[in-house]
């Protein structure tokens, strides 16, 4: 699905390298999580990933189903099965939220050859969606993301997701100013997207989030590259002693 | 004070191209008008107010030609089974228009109402109240020589709006018509203007609204390239009173939008708004000025105005609260959308406050679009170009939601996307 190989990233604006030789394979039908501290090149591994200015890729590929993701615009990663779910959703003053979606989801159609939905399919399932994640009819009319909470933020990103019905979702930090019940909301809105055709990339600080979304694989990442990979006992092992521990194992 | 010699020639060359309508009950109003634009003469450049707009082209006799420019869209407020009113080149064509009758409303022609006619208590004198403390000298030149214009009385509430349709058909036209509006005591209508107009448009509309009365005036202006417009708005405003007034500007060469509201009745309200949209050698200019002379009063300013490859936009705002104008609430914003380096805003927001419980507050922006907003949209898919589209289109959301009347919002914000749809070809 996703293949990250020998990936070196550094900032476009300072000579500052970022990441140093990521490699990395998400199988379909997997869930891998990514675990490190601050500044170990967590997001900006997804921000490379999903297109977004200010990176320069120094080194190395990332594929998505063969496909060569970095040569793309980020709109064109969007329609070939990539989604990023935000960790700061942005706030969009005047444009709908269901108008932002229904654009989002014919564009991509479009790109893909599709037809576009009509409106009554589209109402029909976004409601459905939206009802699952509890978000009420209101925040659907509201403008992107203004006024919302953290944890309506949050479940609008998987809201998004559901309706885009991605191949490779990459998760950045999805638990961050969640509560125990926003988060178990959006950690079910995630599992039932869980399917063979699809990957999941969930980049966290903490182990909490992958009680609820249970990860086939663990990365630990330091520095700009992966330094283990294991199984879900890694993320306990990374809770119960720290980064540090790994980092001095590593050396 | 004598006017500078150069000041005092313009005027004088532009007042022998013109003659005085044949007047009836408006001449005493139209030679009082004369007479204060010979004391103020045409605008110049160094007038505090035309700093930021040249005002030669529309002082000269000569008119600048305007290509004629044939829109594939069909017009714009065309479905909404208004009473229409069409003036073409500021000439009146019967054939198109409807019947001048409508139950609520009484509909007459400046150029043939009778002797004795309601408008003469407010033609000329609107305008000659807003001559101070800025002088207004195209309005005063407005007043003496307009050829024609509707007025309309407004007794109850007409089921159907009113359009005032304008059509360019000549490349050298010179229109100047007056437009006056009475609204009784609790009565309410809905007045829409549409269209290019002429090569030179020069238009004044004087609205006076009773206790409790409501107007909306919502206006597109044609999107002819090279059309040029002067127009202004007086308005006074009794106790408890509603206007709210509307702007959508797409295109022209030059346009300046003046409006002036003086709030005299307590707890009245005035809202006016403005979206302009200006490719290349564009330049529009909004310029304000709102009294509040009476308790608990609500005003609102809003203009956002989005340009490109060089096209410029001013907006001078000002609110004025006069002593004893208590519990004025009174907001202005004005905020510019430069899509490239090129394009200029221009931005002047004045206060004068001599009251002492009033809220007024005031804010000016000019940006870009926001990247970060850009790149959500497209990580979800969005093309850079619809999604700048997007962005455009929820940057002038706040003033398009100053128009009541939901349909009529879709309807501009339709015209504006396929205005920008065309720009990116």
């Amino acid at each position: 699905m996703l293949e990250i190989k020998n990936l070196h990233v550094k900032l476009e604006e300072e000579d500052k390298a970022i990441l140093k030789g990521v490699d990395l394979t998400v199988e379909a039908g997997k869930v891998h999580a990514i675990m490190g501290p601050n500044g170990s090149g967590k997001s900006t591994l997804s921000y490379v990933l999903s297109g977004r200015d200010g990176y320069e890729v120094t080194d190395g590929s990332a594929e998505l189903l063969g496909e060569d993701l970095l040569e793309l615009e980020p709109e064109e990663r969007a329609a070939a099965g990539l989604f990023l779910a935000f960790q700061y959703p942005i706030e969009i003053p005047g444009v709908g939220n269901m108008t932002f979606l229904r654009t989002a989801v014919n564009a991509q159609r479009k790109a893909r050859g599709q037809e576009e939905m009509s409106s009554a399919d589209f109402l029909k399932e976004i409601r459905a969606k939206a009802k699952e994640l509890k978000i009420d009819a209101d925040m659907l009319k509201r403008p992107v993301n203004v006024g919302f909470s953290g944890g309506e933020k949050k479940r609008n990103e998987i809201l998004q997701m559901a309706m885009l019905a991605p191949k490779m979702c990459i998760l950045d930090e999805t638990d961050s100013g969640l509560d125990v019940d926003a988060m178990k909301l959006v950690a079910d809105g995630v599992n039932a997207l869980r399917d063979e055709g699809r990957g999941f990339l969930v980049i966290t600080h903490y182990q909490r989030l992958l009680d609820h979304i249970k990860p086939d694989v663990v990365h630990i990442m330091s520095e700009g590259r992966i330094i283990k990979t294991g199984g879900p006992e890694l993320a306990l092992e990374v809770e119960n002693e720290g980064y540090a521990h790994l980092k001095a194992e590593e050396a | 004070m004598a006017l500078p010699q150069a000041k005092q020639d313009a005027t004088e060359a532009r007042l022998d191209a013109l003659s005085l309508p044949e007047g009836g009950w408006s001449a005493p109003a139209r030679n009082e008008a004369l007479a204060r634009l010979r004391a103020m003469g045409l605008p110049g450049a160094r007038d505090e107010y035309w700093k930021y707009t040249r005002p030669d082209t529309f002082n000269s006799v000569e008119v600048p030609e305007a290509a004629l420019f044939e829109a594939e869209e069909t017009p714009v407020f065309g479905e909404r089974g208004a009473l229409r009113i069409v003036f073409v080149d500021g000439v009146f064509d019967a054939e198109a228009s409807d019947e001048l009758s409508l139950e609520g409303v009484s509909i007459d022609r400046l150029a043939d109402a009778p002797d004795i006619h309601w408008a003469r208590d407010i033609y000329g004198v609107l305008e000659a109240r807003g001559q101070s403390p800025v002088q207004r000298p195209l309005a005063a030149l407005n007043t003496a020589f307009a050829t024609d214009g509707v007025l309309i009385h407004v007794t109850g509430t007409p089921s159907r709006p009113i359009q005032l349709v304008y059509h360019h058909r000549d490349t050298r036209s010179d229109a100047i018509l007056h437009h006056v509006v009475k609204v009784d005591a609790g009565a309410k209508a809905t007045i829409l203007e549409t269209g290019p107009a002429a090569a030179r448009f020069n238009k004044c509309m004087e609205v006076e609204i009773a206790d409790a009365g409501t107007l909306h005036h919502i206006r597109a202006q044609g999107r002819d390239h090279e059309r040029r417009a002067a127009t202004h708005v007086f308005a006074r405003l009794g106790r408890e009173s509603v206007f709210k007034t509307f702007t959508l500007t797409v295109n022209g060469v030059l346009t300046r939008n003046e409006c002036v509201i003086e709030l005299t009745g307590d707890d009245a309200v005035a809202h006016v708004a403005g979206a302009c949209m200006g490719d290349g050698d564009f330049h529009h200019d909004d310029t304000v000025f709102i009294t509040h002379d009476a308790v608990n009063c609500e005003s609102r300013q809003v203009f956002k105005k989005v340009l490109r490859n060089g096209a410029k936009g001013v907006f001078q705002g000002k609110i004025l609260v006069q002593p004893g104008a208590q519990q004025t609430d009174g907001y202005q914003i004005s905020q510019s959308l430069l899509l490239d380096d090129d394009s200029e805003f221009l931005a002047k927001p004045e206060l004068e406050i001599y009251a002492d419980d009033v809220a007024c507050s005031h804010g000016s922006t000019s940006g870009a679009i926001d990247e970060d907003s850009l790149f959500y949209l497209r990580a979800r898919g969005i093309p850079r170009g619809p999604a700048e589209d997007l962005m455009t289109i929820a940057f002038i959301a706040e003033a398009v939601q100053e128009v009541e009347d939901e349909d009529l919002q879709e309807e501009i914000v339709a015209r504006v996307a396929a205005w920008l749809e065309r720009r990116r070809g």
